[in-house]
């Protein structure tokens, strides 16, 4: 297993880890001592843990929600579904491979797959592009929620992206187009939409493919109208305060649900989703499975009229 | 007033809004020195470049609707500040600021009239207000235009004039963008004629939903239209924009945008659309 890459509160942790590393390497010269000091550490490890963790800012968990060893789209295909065929290109301009696009099997039940796709090492970031779509993205991943009406099969949409990709091509392709269509033909699509942010739900980037019929978030994914630091630079000018702000923007899952924009959150294991990614799948596609079969059964009208219901609740105004 | 003083004040040059007495506006694209009796007559349009200086809704009434026919809709719908949101400033404090300074309780204007005689559902959004940014004042009342609109069978002219989404209302803001565009979608099964005119500046979350889902898109003469702002992009791909990136001509080129109208013409090609597409 590759070392695990800390965050910048997570330091405490660095040295209780190297002091347990030195026991394990020394645990045949003396078995039963380095057995009980491992023991004492690994308690000091666990006290230490429940202190950082427990009580997360809304920073900390962005910071958890950009790990670099966090399972990706992918990830999450590979380990809830089978027969996974991935799909490419938009039928217009190209295939982005920021996107991912294609069909598989939750369980028994033949969905479409859509969802934003980072790197997990240098190169597959720059491939990715960071997991910021241009518009081709954007219109791949319609091209196959429209087949997956056109075949009545379920829609289910991995979202996780710091943004659209602020580019020139991406601006001279239509990117404003390409979510603003997303966004009616995802509210109109006549076929059940599970959204599930699995990391960075970055502003239009993500609601891009973010309208459905539930929301699901992960414990430690943010969702919100810009990313805190840009935030900060654009009202305060500077990135100084942004864990102040980060709180202000209410961008956890735990406040979201508060504010009714979204429907369930599945618990990470301590630390985050990429501790035991195995452990994340398995209950997101419990989840799922819990929701499908209702959504499944309910006619393409009266889907769609409940969906755009739910988002024409959202808001908070007085007269 | 003493002699010094009233000549200070003829020759001092403002922008648009800025000085109520001055009587030269600067150009803010060629930097032309226009005189502003003649600049309100000319409809805030430079005749030097063509710029459109931004106006207000209550300006798009006059240049668009027959006389006293327009009136108000959804007026008293409000933004709050239900995050109690603070940056620099309070954002309710902004709100405050915002709401008696423009007269309006958001960023956006709704209501009906006629235009040559057409009868039309319009929103007409307010840059002064907190950048003209989608709140949920904004996305409700679009909502209710729309709603309107499919009930009285009207076509719904939009005019966009705005930051992006409401970074003081955060996830809710961006709700609004799947909100708006969901009403959009009923207006399109309805079969009523959608027509947007984008304004100087249509950018972010407002470009991402309504104002990229006409049926028909005009846009005013070198407004600037996008995604993400100019800044943003030369940061991120560290290279100077091309001349003219953003503005309405690189949309008509790239096929966003159907005609560029001047603010002179805009009245008659509206109604011209709406002759070839309703009745």
């Amino acid at each position: 297993m590759p070392e695990r890459y800390l965050l910048d509160f997570e330091e405490p942790m660095r040295r209780i880890r190297h002091q347990i590393r030195e026991m394990e390497d020394w645990s045949d010269r003396d078995p039963e001592y380095t057995k009980n000091e491992i023991k004492r550490l690994e308690d000091q490890e666990k006290r230490l843990s429940d202190e950082i963790y427990s009580n997360l800012t809304s920073w900390q968990r962005v910071q958890i929600a950009r790990h670099p060893q966090r399972p990706h789209t992918l990830d999450y295909i590979k380990k809830m579904t089978t027969d996974f065929i991935e799909l490419h290109g938009d039928r217009k301009t190209g295939d982005d491979p920021a996107m991912v696009a294609g069909f598989a099997k939750i369980g028994d039940i033949p969905v479409a797959v859509i969802g934003q796709q980072k790197g997990h090492d240098n190169e597959s970031r720059i491939k990715r592009n960071f997991g910021m779509p241009n518009p081709e993205g954007y219109r791949k991943a319609l091209r196959i929620m429209k087949l997956a009406e056109k075949f009545s099969r379920p829609v289910l949409s991995f979202v996780d992206t710091p943004g659209a990709f602020p580019g020139i091509e991406a601006e001279e392709h239509g990117q404003g187009e390409a979510i603003a269509r997303n966004l009616m033909e995802m509210s109109m699509l006549q076929t059940p939409i599970i959204v599930t942010i699995i990391g960075e739900g970055g502003s239009g980037g993500a609601l891009g493919i973010g309208v459905g019929d539930k929301i699901v978030m992960l414990e430690n994914s943010w969702y919100s109208v810009i990313a805190p630091e840009s935030c900060a630079m654009i009202l305060m000018r500077s990135t100084e305060k942004k864990d102040k702000l980060t709180e202000s923007l209410k961008l956890t899952a735990q406040d979201l649900k508060k504010l009714g924009l979204i429907d369930n959150i599945i618990k990470e294991p301590v630390g985050g989703a990429h501790n035991d990614p195995d452990l994340v799948a398995k209950r997101l596609k419990a989840d799922i499975l819990k929701i499908l079969p209702e959504l499944m059964k309910t006619s393409g009208t009266n889907l769609v009229k409940q969906r755009i219901h739910k988002f024409k609740a959202m808001g908070r105004w007085s007269e | 007033m003493s002699w010094l003083e009233t000549m200070k004040k003829s020759f001092h040059i403002g922008s648009r809004g800025e000085v109520p007495g001055g009587i030269w506006v600067k150009c803010e694209t060629c930097g032309a020195i226009l005189l502003r009796d003649r600049l309100i007559e000319n409809l805030w349009v430079c005749d030097k470049c063509e710029y459109h200086f931004r106006i207000t809704p209550n300006e798009y009434v006059e240049l668009l609707f027959d006389k006293n026919t327009f009136s108000e809709l959804f007026a008293s719908v409000k933004d709050i500040d239900f995050l109690r949101f603070v940056d620099t400033k309070k954002y309710y404090q902004r709100i405050k600021t915002a709401r008696s300074s423009t007269g309006f309780n958001s960023a956006i204007i709704t209501g009906t009239g006629k235009i040559d005689g057409h009868k039309v559902a319009s929103g007409m959004m307010d840059f002064r207000f907190i950048g003209g940014s989608l709140s949920s004042s904004v996305g409700e009342k679009i909502v209710r235009l729309a709603d309107y609109a499919i009930d009285k069978k009207l076509p719904v002219i939009m005019i966009t004039q705005s930051g992006g989404a409401r970074m003081q209302e955060s996830t809710t803001a961006l709700m609004q963008m799947a909100k708006a565009s969901a009403a959009i979608g009923l207006l399109a099964e309805a079969k009523l004629p959608y027509i947007v005119i984008l304004t100087n500046p249509t950018t972010g979350g407002v470009t991402a939903s309504f104002a990229m889902l006409g049926d028909i898109h005009f846009a005013e003469p070198k407004a600037l239209i996008g995604f993400a702002g100019p800044r943003v992009i030369k940061e991120a791909m560290k290279c100077e924009l091309p001349e003219g990136f953003q503005k309405s001509q690189f949309l008509l080129e790239h096929g966003y945008c159907d005609k560029i109208v001047s603010r002179h013409h805009m009245k008659t090609e509206v109604s011209k659309v709406l002759g070839l597409l309703m009745d």
